[in-house]
């Protein structure tokens, strides 16, 4: 027998956090919504007589698995949107049909089922580990195994490899001279003008503007003024 | 209160994440909804264990977390090579082998 209350906390903090997979907008909240359904998981265990599990089932998947998933979803931009253009026709209704008629079924099974309830043997690690070294021994070598090769297999997918040689500061030297480019620096903005900004070009030593010392992007946005619209934002006295 | 309860519970968990699977366009929460499913099934042993008085069923939970954590990590790795080459985690967007 389980205690009823902490089945009915264990089924609010699981069931719907986990609705949130179907209707949050952003990933980060259904992620940390899934970090709920964990815990409550793992209270669900040891309520089950596994504490072993319940505490293995917080430190792997609230601790390790959840937390890489933020750290993907930091990596590829927490704020992109999904598309929510339909490639197949009425495949949302097919899904949500589907996905009910699984659980219905499932239901149904169990349903039907009668078992009789056996003495609990609750799951302390030296209970677990005498099965897990015992007859399991085999499957835990396996699990050695598979462990490595993910590991191997995640370093390979997520490894870029360098298609062209590193250019050292000579080389990249010798390159601008040899197409005849300015061999030095681009000169900052602003700096012998009377407007010591990001916004105004640096003034060559004829008077100039140089108009290549203003970053392009302050170009792309349209945040420059060239002279004419700032000597009209001078006052009356200062024009010349 | 039987422990059977916590099977329908699992059944519900698992039904919500095959749902999310088939619902949602985002690769990663379509992911996680495979942990949502892998998880409920977790369930669903260890309550059979408590069932039946004996702690094998606890032991596959164990295992079953195990080759989960393998594959979170092989899935996140896929992904962010899929976002490097198309900069998009659409799960639509990748087509090219479509026939």
């Amino acid at each position: 027998m389980v205690n009823e209350f902490a089945f009915w906390v264990i089924a609010v903090i699981t069931v719907i956090p986990a609705l949130s997979l179907l209707f949050a907008r952003k990933a980060v909240h259904v992620a940390m919504s899934i970090v709920l359904v964990m815990v409550g998981l793992a209270a669900a265990y040891i309520v089950l007589a596994a504490p072993f599990l319940g505490v293995v089932q917080i430190v792997v998947y609230t601790g390790a698995v959840m937390m890489l998933f933020l750290f993907v979803l930091m990596l590829v931009g927490v704020d992109r949107r999904e598309d929510l253009r339909e490639t197949l026709a009425g495949q949302r209704w097919i899904a949500v049909l589907a996905a009910a008629g699984v659980g219905i079924l499932l239901i149904s099974v169990i349903a039907n089922v009668s078992l009789t309830l056996a003495e609990p043997q609750t799951g302390e690690p030296d209970a677990i580990a005498g099965l897990l070294f015992g007859p399991y021994v085999l499957v835990i070598e396996a699990l050695g195994a598979l462990l490595i090769t993910a590991a191997v297999g995640a370093l390979v997918l997520t490894h870029v490899p360098r298609l062209t040689p590193k250019h050292t500061q000579r080389e990249i030297a010798e390159s601008r001279v040899r197409v005849g480019a300015n061999p030095v620096n681009r000169p900052m903005p602003g700096v012998y003008a009377r407007h010591n900004a990001l916004d105004i070009p640096a003034l060559d030593p004829e008077g100039n503007p140089i108009d290549e010392s203003i970053s392009r992007v302050l170009e792309v946005r349209h945040q420059t003024i060239d002279g004419v619209e700032y000597r009209a934002s001078l006052p009356e006295g200062e024009r010349e | 209160m039987n422990p059977i309860a916590f099977v329908y519970l699992a059944a519900v968990l698992f039904a919500i994440g095959s749902a999310a699977v088939l619902l949602r366009r985002n690769a990663i929460i379509a992911f996680m909804g495979v942990e949502l499913m892998l998880n409920a099934a977790n369930l669903a042993l260890v309550a059979f264990s408590r069932i039946h008085g004996e702690i094998d069923g606890q032991v596959m939970a164990f295992f079953v977390m195990v080759v989960a954590a393998a594959e979170v990590v092989v899935g996140l790795a896929i992904i962010i090579a899929v976002f490097r080459a198309r900069q998009t985690i659409s799960l639509d967007e990748p087509a090219e082998l479509k026939g």
